[in-house]
């Protein structure tokens, strides 16, 4: 029976077992304190790493009272929070308003349990290791669905934002929530195209099986997916975190605080706390999906971080991710924000296109490789892929210009 | 498409970014952590309003100009020894109260231009803040001290001496 429910799961090598004793649980209970805590702590550093670095690209100095370096402003805010009023607006919905917070909090933190944090995937290994004498892996689930759980998760989380706007009965709020949920669904779709290139590439859902077949840097599916996936994974993942230059959703000039306007406290604390750990979470899965995770960077056949010994791939993993958080704060430090129209544009005329087109090319790529021997039918299968990909630009294009034409035949509908 | 993003602008701006990063990193933030270090003010900055009391003549035209009414002026008439030997005692107005409210000051300086015996000057000083409001109401004694703090006056331009 037991081995049963253990299969079914199959999340982990270490739930394949008939002795569930005490040695599993309590791994499993420290991987998701582990997780737990890593979450927390990650998100407060994180929120102390923006101001810095943003402080420092416009020449200031940032928080630097609380703790070495001001590391402690982030707990000190915190606590600040939880000590405030927690108002309920009168027209709210009441249930509704004190569930959506959890609703944006609590996929965050499941996001994590899907992150392959570390272990060793080089030559082939599965990225196993063996704890007390237990085999396990260095990430709370392997679900074969991993991918999909975090689609999933991260679309749950676009209905704490949509719920709390609407349950606050206030119109700002509202309509920061409405742009949120059009925002958020528009870039989905060119985040799950640009995702479906990896998976065809990786063939495969789990999330330590696409760590492992990245071995080796020309075997990364950012170089293997061609580059342009992750650019656009990149772009619609800065959207779907509504970031700076796409935090439409908080525009303060606009809509007063956005979704979260009428919410305060501890409340207001849990959608900041989601907003930055989603920032870590999602740049953890770009580092799984195209850099190759705890995959090393080897330099003339040696792991760069070879001196970590077991802990390299974990190393590995936070160093590829800071240099994502980085990335995200830089973009916030300098791009303005969108407006709306411009957002629209970009998203369905730009990004879905472009990686539709780029996900049919290499679909066609890949059934060719698997059919055929040797070079020319790949080069054939490309030139047709590329002679497809113009034709339909030229269509697009065609019908673009048409749409505009009646658009302006007919005047501005609104 | 109407708006299509202008790459080399982004790229540009990301560049400035980073630049501005480094050099915060390399020279150190812009910012004067204000109360541990202090800043030199420039030397014409407006900070406070200083009095030359010996120059003042309690002529109440600085007081009539103040948009803020915060300067108040109390003064007596007063023999004072005569000029030459043998003249007659001249009669000077002597001042008894010169008070700037900086509660209700507004740093326009209009008293220290329509002064027209030079008694009034702008001083860098900025450091005078009150606990109470009603302590920011200053005498002349006060606005004396002040003088001190008062910059040299610069240098007449060629030609602007008086003839």
């Amino acid at each position: 029976m037991n081995l049963m429910v253990a299969s079914l799961l199959a999340v982990d090598p270490l739930l394949d077992t008939d002795k569930w004793w005490w040695k599993v649980l309590a791994i499993v209970a420290a991987k998701v304190l582990a997780i737990f805590v890593i979450g927390l702590i990650g998100t407060m550093l994180m929120v102390w790493f923006e101001r810095k670095i943003v402080s420092g690209m416009q020449n200031r100095i940032g928080p630097n009272k609380a703790g070495p370096f001001g590391i402690l402003q982030t707990l000190a805010d915190g606590m600040k929070l939880f000590f405030k009023e927690d108002l309920l607006p009168d027209k709210a919905d009441k249930w509704v308003f004190r569930v959506a917070p959890f609703l944006a909090f609590v996929p965050a933190f499941l996001l994590w349990s899907v992150i392959p944090l570390g272990g060793d995937f080089t030559d082939g290994k599965d990225g196993t290791v063996t704890w007390f004498g237990e085999t396990t892996r260095v990430q709370l689930i392997d679900p074969p669905v991993g991918i999909l759980i975090v689609l999933a998760l991260s679309s749950i989380g676009v209905y704490g934002i949509m719920l709390a706007g609407w349950a606050s009965g206030s119109k700002y709020p509202l309509l920061g929530s409405v742009r949120a949920t059009a925002q958020m669904i528009s870039y989905e779709a060119a985040l799950g195209l640009s995702l479906g290139a990896v998976l065809l590439m990786s063939g495969t859902l789990s999330t330590s099986g696409i760590v492992g077949g990245q071995d080796g840097i020309g075997n990364w599916n950012i170089v293997a997916t061609g580059f342009i996936p992750f650019v656009i994974f990149m772009i619609a993942m800065t959207a779907e975190l509504s970031r700076p230059p796409f935090d439409l959703v908080e525009a303060e000039q606009e809509l007063v605080g956005g979704f979260n306007t009428e919410y305060s406290s501890i409340r207001f604390g849990l959608f900041f706390l989601a907003e930055f750990m989603n920032v870590i979470t999602m740049s953890a899965i770009i580092v799984t999906l195209f850099l190759g995770g705890p995959q090393p960077l080897t330099l003339g056949g040696v792991d760069m971080l070879g001196f970590a010994g077991p802990f390299g791939g974990t190393l590995w993993v936070i160093l590829k991710t800071l240099a994502f958080l980085y990335t995200y704060v830089w973009f916030r430090a300098t791009l303005p924000r969108l407006r709306y129209d411009q957002l629209m544009d970009f998203g369905w005329k730009l990004l879905i296109p472009a990686a539709l087109g780029w996900f049919l090319v290499l679909a066609a790529l890949q059934m060719t490789r698997d059919k055929y021997d040797g070079l020319g039918p790949v080069l054939l299968a490309a030139a047709l892929g590329v002679a497809v990909l113009f034709v339909a630009y030229l269509l697009f294009n065609a019908a673009l210009v048409v749409s505009k034409r009646n658009r302006e035949r007919e005047g501005v509908a609104y | 498409m109407p708006s299509k993003p202008k790459v080399p602008g982004l790229i540009k701006g990301l560049g400035v970014t980073m630049s501005t990063m480094f050099r915060t990193l390399k020279d150190g933030a812009n910012t004067v952590q204000y109360p541990h270090e202090k800043e030199t003010p420039p030397t014409r900055a407006r900070g406070v309003i200083a009095l030359h009391e010996d120059n003042c003549t309690a002529c109440m035209l600085c007081s009539r100009s103040c948009p803020d009414w915060c300067i108040y002026i109390e003064g007596h008439k007063q023999l004072a020894p005569p000029r030459r030997a043998g003249g007659k005692p001249r009669q000077v107005n002597h001042l008894d109260r010169f008070d700037i409210d900086y509660a209700l000051c507004m740093y326009c300086g209009i008293c220290v231009d329509v002064c027209p015996f030079d008694a009034l000057f702008w001083s860098p000083e900025y450091e005078y803040s009150e606990p109470r409001i009603a302590d920011l109401l200053h005498d002349k004694t006060k606005l004396g001290e002040w003088m001190e703090t008062v910059p040299e006056a610069p240098e007449l331009e060629v030609g602007a001496q008086k003839k």
